[in-house]
């Protein structure tokens, strides 16, 4: 059984989002998604100052099995990436909801953070696979 | 229901992810396989190869058979013990699988063949058989373990009594010899030293239990895919199958041409096939970030082929593919890869041996 921690927002592709205070939301992927794509290899991070809105496609995981999209979880502005996963990818293996966050964004709208599943909902919604 | 070989229990309890190949449960990773593939090139690891099929091929007229049925000619084999690669090809020229046979003496052979190609590897081998005088016997009795890496003549010890050890020690690659249960070849799918093992289905776990305590590591199918690309070796069902000639498969080499009146099944399909040209089989390298994968189209000075294994390698660090491709080559390729033309180096399909990298241009 994968780890889904509480206090954290899902969405059902998998992303992760935590909340930093003032808007800004941590975001990875989940314990499920790493052991669903393999050993990663690759991180492409999308650039500080890139703007997307809510779904758009701004990263590349890149494992021995798979290229896989991330999907902006929020509209907003990225104001951080995690550029030790240009030389140690394996820590979204190692440490999904940890080191091995991918970016920071500042959302433009809060509101959008209800549209996100709960842990429960994100566990509920990956048993049915 | 899937079928398990005699380790399955071990794996699981090992914590092996454990997927389907072909109808057989078997480990996909025990955790990383990343860190299995070092393993491999740095110290020892070991698979699970029971689901292989392995046919003892035996009777009078084994050899007449055997050189009637594969593409490389068992004449080559003199010594007992001495082992061969070859293709199994149909009339056309095409692969039916890829095997290693096992010399003993005239009248018995003992092939490893792929799992996946089991059925109707098992009927062609019977139809062939036809008039010879030879009895085809498929062993599910055993199973089989692959030993590789740097360390395994060391780790192996463990597994032999001093005299097997002895016998086994200064065996020079593509040997193998039975000692009372136990059948130890030097061959493998790594391109590292090592040993493939083959003893009765209910000792396997002993042994594998015992190369575990011994710093073994445990290594699923996707090390042995890496491992496998870095080293060139062709993947049946990938890089070649029956639509592919031996010839288009780098797989030349196994092919034994001379003497000009032996008249194996295919040989009139390949004359053919050498006269008028083939396309090839390329490696390829992209030192940049992504990954070369199966199935991409590719572009050549003689035009359009296409990427048959591509992965990253984790003992170079960056991708690496075969490819199958009209000639002219040239000296590189273009690719297209998430939606942009990217360009990569061709060179021989051959990327890592013994731990070093061994790339040359093609």
């Amino acid at each position: 059984m994968s780890n889904v921690p509480t206090e954290l927002k899902y969405a059902a592709s998998h992303e992760w989002v935590r909340s930093e205070g003032n808007g800004i939301y941590t975001v990875g992927i989940t314990e499920h998604a790493q052991e669903l794509l393999g050993d990663m290899v690759f991180v492409e991070l999308p650039e500080e100052g890139d703007t997307f809105s809510v779904g758009d496609d701004c990263a590349v995981a890149e494992s021995v099995k798979a290229a896989s999209d991330i999907y902006a979880p929020l509209s907003g502005e990225i104001v951080e990436v995690n550029e030790d996963l240009e030389d140690s990818p394996e820590s979204v293996n190692n440490d999904p909801y940890g080191d091995g966050w991918l970016f920071k964004i500042k959302a433009d709208d809060d509101s959008e953070l209800k549209n996100l599943l709960d842990a429960e909902a994100y566990s509920a919604s990956i048993e049915d696979e | 229901m899937a079928s398990k070989t005699p380790l399955y229990d071990a794996h699981v309890a090992a914590g092996a992810k454990m997927v389907d190949f072909h109808g057989w449960d078997m480990p996909l990773n025990y955790g990383s396989q990343i860190e299995e593939h070092h393993a491999v090139r740095k110290q020892a690891g070991m698979f699970d190869v029971s689901h292989m099929t392995i046919v003892d091929v035996t009777g009078p007229e084994a050899k007449p058979y055997l050189r009637h049925l594969l593409a490389n000619d068992v004449a080559k084999l003199q010594q007992p013990g001495r082992a061969l690669y070859t293709g199994m090809l149909n009339q056309d020229g095409g692969v039916i699988d890829d095997l290693i046979v096992y010399y003993f003496a005239d009248d018995a052979y003992r092939l490893v063949v792929n799992s996946a190609t089991r059925d109707k590897d098992m009927a062609w081998l019977v139809k062939q058989a036809g008039e010879f005088d030879v009895a085809v016997t498929e062993r599910t009795e055993l199973a089989m373990i692959a030993l590789q890496g740097p360390l395994a003549e060391e780790k192996i010890a463990i597994l032999l009594s001093d005299d097997q050890y002895g016998q086994v020690k200064n065996m020079k690659p593509f040997f193998g010899v039975q000692h009372g249960d136990v059948f130890v070849a030097t061959t493998g799918y790594t391109g590292e030293k090592g040993y493939e093992i083959i003893v009765p289905n209910e000792l396997i776990v002993s042994a594998w239990d015992k190369l575990r305590d011994n710093g073994v590591q445990p290594c699923g199918l996707g090390a042995r895919d890496t491992l496998r690309l870095e080293a060139g070796m062709n993947l049946y069902g990938q890089d070649m199958d029956e639509q592919v000639s031996p010839l288009a498969a780098n797989m030349a080499w196994s092919v034994a041409f001379e003497p000009a009146d032996r008249d194996f099944i295919g040989r009139r399909a390949l004359e053919q096939q050498k006269q008028q040209g083939t396309e090839k089989l390329i490696g390829l390298v992209m030192e940049e970030k992504g990954v070369l994968r199966a199935g991409l189209k590719i572009q050549v000075e003689g035009g359009e082929g296409v990427i048959t294994s591509g992965t990253f390698s984790p003992t170079l660090g960056y991708s690496i593919a075969m490819a199958r491709v009209p000639q002219p080559v040239g000296d590189t390729a273009q690719v297209e890869m998430r939606k942009k033309m990217v360009t990569v180096k061709v060179v021989k399909p051959a990327f890592v041996r013994n731990g070093e990298a061994v790339i040359k241009p093609y």
